[in-house]
């Protein structure tokens, strides 16, 4: 589970029917001093987050737990769209 | 499992049902002279840590639906499951923070 900001969405008309009404967001991972980790990646989304929001977000078999359809070929997903968020030096609002 | 140091903690309102009741912790990944190694991430915590405390991390999903409360189709990914008091390795001694 890490910290990430929505930084887009995506559309998609053609794909899996277990994807169907789920909303896919581009998010790039950060650390808690909202150091970039990696490159963005797309998330599967059941909360509506929006662009600019902070979220929290999970990973591997676990992220298609969080959606209503659990067997989903998903391996990012969206789980909590964070308020705050603090660490040693700063603190972020979501 | 991953000695860390807690450094924060996240707060939600909108969230997944199985992460209520639960605390989200900042934890930044240490050697075990405690230098910081790698980027941080997210835990929730299962034995009442706080920031400055040496935990023990699971990232991995089995894990944490074994320690926390959801069963088997919970979202949990990782999990502090452990405050550490002290890691001795060769010479040198890491405590946490009450020793």
């Amino acid at each position: 589970m890490q910290l990430a900001k929505v930084i887009g969405t995506v559309v998609a008309d053609r794909k899996d029917p277990s994807l169907e009404g789920i909303r896919l967001l581009v998010i790039q991972p950060h650390d808690h001093e909202g150091r970039p980790d990696g490159p963005p990646v797309v998330a599967t989304d059941p909360l509506q987050a929006g662009p600019g929001d902070t979220v929290e977000w999970v990973t591997g078999r676990e992220a298609a737990m969080a959606l209503p359809r659990t067997f989903a070929p998903v391996d990012v997903c969206v789980v909590a769209i964070v308020d705050h968020a603090w660490g040693d030096t700063r603190r972020y609002n979501g | 499992m991953i000695l860390c140091r807690v450094v924060g903690n996240a707060v939600a309102t909108v969230k997944h049902p199985d992460f209520e009741r639960y605390t989200v912790l900042v934890c930044q990944p240490v050697d075990p002279e405690g230098r910081p190694v790698g980027v941080s991430f997210l835990s929730v915590d299962s034995v009442q840590a706080g920031v400055g405390d040496l935990v023990l991390c699971a990232r991995e999903g089995n894990t944490a639906r074994q320690i926390l409360a959801g069963g088997r189709d919970s979202p949990h990914h990782s999990v502090v499951l452990a405050v550490v008091d002290e890691v001795r390795t060769g010479g040198s001694v890491l405590a946490g923070p009450g020793r």
